[in-house]
């Protein structure tokens, strides 16, 4: 499980690294959501997997008695989920609205800011 | 999109979706829910009615612009963390609990209305998005 | 009450942002709460700066979960000094945005958002939390890309596509770091890190995280191979959006960059190394592409990458003195670098245009304003006695004992070259004869505005003006201050004591 993890994380990191590089802007957004969800699965992953023991107390008891999965890097998750959803429904808007105004989605030639005002 | 059959099912879905949302947010604080996801639901019963039945009339349901909520939603989850700063010189966000349980909702504290917010907070954003995106398409 | 004193600067900006989303289509309302609200804020950071001053660092142990466990709220001089910093440039730039931002733009929200970054930058200086802060740090770039593009521009949005996807990048590269650094220690509270890293005995892979840590503050902080967004994008928005991020975003990275390797990767030979060429490179890069540049808010984006070389150099000797120069460097740099935006602002609204060739004649029309504009210009290139000479010889004197020569010869070029480049932009913009520049229709400039309005936009720059002054020629106190945070850094051992002793002291 943890290797199959680690591939899937290393492809999901090369796969969004190419994709911002590529000059397209909607390929880059794609690359924003694979790197996003490729750090999410890096932080479940070197939060330990633990097998079948949710860290949720059974009502009965008012401790843990056994062993159970590190609930922060689900918190962390959480956070990282929340945050990564808000900009990239930013990154979508500002795409729509730069593809309005600039009329092209090509990269390379988005270069006013780079002109002599 | 028009069909009749989305058309009707949103009618009744949306009640039965918003209260489960509530009740997602009101199990949430022992076990898995909490108002994140329950927020999240009832966003997603009105973007199923808007679907549906367009977003004009979903805009019609709602009454006020959805960001309303946003504002609303963080001054509850900021009072419920400065209340033990202000009542009992606790720091900020500590848990207060009512001492006995309140029937149907079980043990109430500030943990509850921090949710609160949080659900309102998060149908706010998430309509607020969904409306300007598609406003714009 | 006393014991969360701390977080009343940060708790103050959260309810004025609260505050300013009721009133989201009220302007007026909204520029006279954000201005009243800074200035409470301005004066709550002094009462706890004072605080802080006579009584120590002190800690707050949020929602009172102990200390490696809960979320943890330190403010030792360090963090304290910059949320006074940030309380008096957000005071300045809240005043300047009233006056100077037209109403177009301040009805999407333009002080809400503002006080959200605030709100941001004060979270990120108390946090003692490595999550926390990146949580600050996506809510201070969240809000920074609302307001690089409201007006929505053709420059704005291809500038605020650069810096969002940078910025982007920055931030997944920091959640990556900090993802190893929880697989490898388990903890998230940085004082606990501080000794679980040091335990850690796979040095290899603390280096590795080490420098994904530098990487991503390097990019928000606009190091030297790193930088490439700042100047293609800070020009774009409107003066007192620039001023704010000129100011202080920058300055937030390079604050993490000071704590994390002052607190958590220290004693690491090869970092510093690294952290010294970085600084040398910034320092020549930023000034040399000062120097080409025509629009004055272009050069003044290139000084601030050239300056951030001054801090880092300050951070990569690792001595005490060269991080209070640093620090000091710090404390200047953040007011001034505030106050020539909105100068560039100023200027903007006078004569319709930014471009040092199409300018001129200032002086000749204007000399009171060139004189005023003069303080944070020359100071900027550290003319003694004016600011920005005395951080410079702390560092110049920590070359000399850390022997690092290349250091010595980057700081002096580097200033030489602001000297050149300010010198230049004084000619051009102020003494050269004007030049007739044609009117633009609609366009607010400064002689047909209201009063209250052109004293809104010249009082906050007057005010940092007499910040600056007051860092110049009271040196010895704001000297006194960066040895002594340059001092608690130095000794790591105070900071952890402060968070995870006192945790067993309040149960």
């Amino acid at each position: 499980m943890e290797v199959l993890l680690a591939i899937i994380i290393g492809i999901l990191y090369a796969a969004g690294v190419y994709m911002i590089l590529r000059r397209s802007l909607v390929k880059l957004i794609i690359g924003i959501i694979l790197l996003g969800n490729g750090a999410n699965l890096l932080i479940f992953l070197l939060g330990r997997i633990t097998e079948g023991a949710p860290p949720i107390i059974p009502e009965d008891s008012s401790v843990f008695t056994e062993a159970y999965a590190d609930p922060v890097p689900q918190a962390l998750i959480l956070t990282a989920i929340v945050i990564s959803f808000g900009l990239q429904s930013f990154a979508i808007i500002l795409v729509k609205r730069a593809h309005k105004v600039v009329k092209t989605d090509d990269l390379d030639e988005m270069n006013a800011t780079d002109e002599d005002s | 999109m028009k069909t009749l059959i989305l058309k009707t099912a949103s009618a009744y879905l949306l009640p039965v979706l918003l209260v489960f949302s509530v009740f997602i947010l009101l199990r949430g604080h022992y076990l898995p829910g909490g108002g994140f996801v329950g927020g999240l639901i009832a966003a997603i019963a009105f973007v199923l009615h808007a679907f549906a039945n367009g977003l004009k009339n979903t805009k019609g349901l709602l009454q006020f612009h959805p960001g309303f909520l946003m504002p609303v939603g963080l001054g509850l989850a900021f009072l419920s963390g400065l209340a033990p700063v202000l009542g009992f010189d606790d720091p900020f966000m500590t848990g207060l609990w009512l001492p006995y349980d309140v029937p149907v909702l079980g043990s109430v504290g500030s943990a509850l209305f921090f949710d609160i917010g949080v659900y309102f907070v998060v149908i706010g954003v998430t309509l607020t998005i969904i409306f300007t995106i598609s406003e714009s398409a | 009450m006393t014991q969360q004193i701390i977080l009343y600067p940060l708790l103050l900006q959260l309810l004025l942002a609260i505050l300013l989303m009721f009133f989201w289509n009220k302007i007026k309302a909204q520029r006279v709460i954000s201005m009243v609200g800074s200035a409470i804020h301005l004066v709550v950071s002094i009462v706890v700066f004072a605080y802080i001053w006579n009584n120590g660092t002190q800690t707050l142990q949020a929602g009172s979960w102990e200390a490696p466990f809960g979320i943890t709220f330190i403010a030792d001089t360090f963090a304290i000094t910059m949320v006074l910093l940030t309380s008096i440039a957000g005071f300045a730039v809240s005043v300047f945005s009233a006056g100077s931002v037209i109403s177009g733009r301040l009805k999407f929200g333009y002080f809400p958002i503002y006080h959200f970054l605030l709100l941001g930058l004060t979270g990120a200086f108390l946090t003692g939390d490595i999550f926390n802060l990146y949580v600050w740090f996506e809510i201070i770039i969240i809000s920074s890309f609302v307001l690089i593009t409201i007006g929505g521009e053709k420059a704005q949005l291809e500038g605020a596509v650069k810096y969002f996807t940078l910025n982007f990048l920055a931030s997944m590269i920091f959640l990556t770091a900090i993802a190893v650094l929880y697989g490898l220690t388990g903890s998230l509270n940085m004082a606990d890190l501080a000794n679980k890293v040091a335990a850690v005995e796979n040095r290899a892979l603390v280096e590795i995280t080490a420098i994904l840590f530098l990487i991503g503050f390097g990019i928000k902080s606009a190091l030297f191979p790193l930088y490439y967004w700042l100047p293609a994008s800070y020009h774009t928005p409107p003066s007192a959006v620039s001023a704010i991020f000129g100011g202080l975003l920058t300055k937030v990275g390079v604050y993490a960059l000071i704590r994390v390797f002052t607190l958590i990767f220290v004693e690491d030979v090869f970092l510093d190394q690294i952290l010294l060429v970085l600084a040398i490179f910034t320092l020549f890069s930023g000034a040399l592409g000062a120097l080409v540049q025509n629009n004055i808010r272009k050069i003044f984006s290139y000084l601030i990458i050239s300056h951030i070389g001054y801090m880092i150099i300050g951070l990569g000797m690792y001595t005490e003195v060269a991080i209070a120069g640093g620090v000091f460097y710090l404390i200047h740099d953040i007011m001034i670098k505030t106050n020539l935006f909105m100068v560039s602002g100023l200027i903007y609204r006078i004569k319709g245009s930014n471009s040092m060739r199409a300018l001129g004649g200032f002086y000749a029309n204007y000399p009171k304003l060139s004189l005023l504009i003069f303080i944070p210009l020359f100071s900027l290139i550290g003319i003694p006695p004016l600011s920005g000479f005395w951080p410079k010889i702390s560092l110049i004197t920590a070359t000399f004992n850390s022997e690092s020569y290349w250091s010595l010869a980057a700081i002096i070029f580097a200033s030489f070259l602001t000297l050149v480049v300010i010198a230049k932009l004084w000619a051009e913009v102020f003494w050269k004869d004007a030049q007739e520049i044609p009117e633009r229709p609609r366009f607010r400039y400064f002689h047909k505005v209201k009063n209250i309005k052109r004293v809104e936009m010249v009082v906050p720059i007057i005010f940092l003006s007499l910040v600056t002054l007051y860092i110049g020629f009271g040196a010895e106190h704001v000297q006194t201050l960066s040895a002594r945070i340059a001092s608690e850094l130095m000794d790591s051992q105070q900071y952890i004591d402060a968070v995870l002793n006192n945790s067993q002291i309040t149960e």
